[in-house]
């Protein structure tokens, strides 16, 4: 019985849902404590995009680059400490339906933007098209 | 004979301790590997519904690939740099950050069944929502009156598209955070009830992690260029 207890929230399986904490039963400290650093460092990295825009500190052409990593460190801050998708192997099920829907998101967006702007490239500008009307 | 002889030698504790170490060898090997038997209601529902979150997220990235492609199609009218406010977004998602805290801590207290603290979290998950919704509203009501609706240009079409769809989930959410409400109130700490709940956190959750993108690549990369 010293091995591993399961916690009521896990299933035989040991597989954990998504919003669920695999801690098991804690005090409300704890789970607040996790809660407390989430939106500390959410806070933080959303100062730092707001002030990223401002600031002539950084590079101007790097500063998307700044932006997008902001965000994506933000998104895996709520991913983590909000919506509780970690690495452990309960979690299995849930980082694998997220890894495929960043993959479909990927494509859908990269996509789009790689065919608009070939198809932008080869087209006639505007004013040669207006000027061929008869 | 000779099997049954050596089961009745051995001395009865050993036994169960044998079986049970097994049992637990089993639920380790089972985990994350989908062994093991049929696993919990509210395991089953939080896994279908994160299936339709990240569904939802695959709705929004075609808006977004929408703007993307479109956020310079101002057809002469007004382009994001003139259009955003950057202090109004700065308010908006400290609200919506915080309504998401709000809402893990009515988890929290829904985990320990503890009635008045998720009222009263729920109730501020519900009132940073609302002053949200309010701010995006104003927004777009300022930008209507200023000429520059939907139908002004292309990039304001995708714009008010992308934007809008995010606050009509919002605007859903809250009804469904209402509703929520209303039954704790009425059924208690039941079972399918806190199911519901585990859902309309995780649909919360996510509402903030899609604003995060708005954020940055609508109003921070517009007013940038």
């Amino acid at each position: 019985m010293n091995a591993t207890t399961i916690s009521p929230a896990q299933s035989a399986t040991g597989d954990l849902a998504p919003g669920q904490s695999g801690e098991g039963p804690q005090g409300f400290g704890a789970g607040l404590k996790s809660y407390l650093i989430g939106l500390a460092l959410a806070t933080g990295l959303t100062i730092a995009s707001f002030w990223a825009a401002d600031t002539h500190l950084i590079y101007g052409p790097g500063v998307p680059i700044a932006f997008v990593t902001l965000a994506v460190a933000q998104m895996g801050i709520h991913l983590v400490f909000f919506l509780h998708i970690t690495t452990a192997p309960d979690n299995t099920n849930n980082v694998l339906a997220l890894a495929f829907g960043m993959l479909i998101v990927f494509l859908v967006v990269t996509g789009s933007l790689w065919i608009m702007a070939n198809l932008n490239h080869m087209s006639m500008p505007m004013d040669q098209l207006m000027r061929m009307q008869p | 004979m000779n099997t049954s002889d050596i089961a009745l030698r051995l001395p009865a504790s050993l036994e169960v301790r044998d079986l049970h170490t097994a049992a637990l060898v089993d639920a380790e090997a089972a985990v994350g590997r989908g062994g093991g038997g049929p696993t919990t209601k509210r395991i089953v529902v939080g896994y279908g519904f994160w299936i339709f979150l990240l569904s939802d997220i695959v709705m929004f990235s075609a808006f977004f690939a929408t703007y993307a492609v479109l956020s310079g199609a101002a057809a002469g009218g007004p382009t994001a740099a003139q259009l955003f406010d950057l202090r109004n977004v700065q308010i908006e998602t400290g609200c919506l950050l915080l309504s998401s805290f709000c809402c893990g801590i009515a988890t929290l207290a829904v985990d320990r069944r503890n009635l008045l603290i998720t009222q009263l979290a729920l109730l501020g998950t519900g009132l940073l929502g609302f002053g949200f919704l309010m701010l995006e509203l104003r927004e777009f009501r300022g930008m209507i009156a200023h000429g520059a609706g939907p139908s002004r240009s292309a990039f304001l079409s995708s714009f008010f598209a992308l934007v809008g769809c995010h606050g009509a989930h919002v605007t859903a959410g809250l009804l469904w955070l209402g509703t929520m409400m209303a039954q704790f109130r009425a059924k208690g700490f039941r079972a399918d009830i806190c199911r519901r709940y585990l859902c309309f956190s995780l649909f919360w959750h996510a509402l903030d992690i899609i604003w995060v993108a708005i954020f940055t690549f609508v109003y921070l990369m517009g007013t940038r260029t």
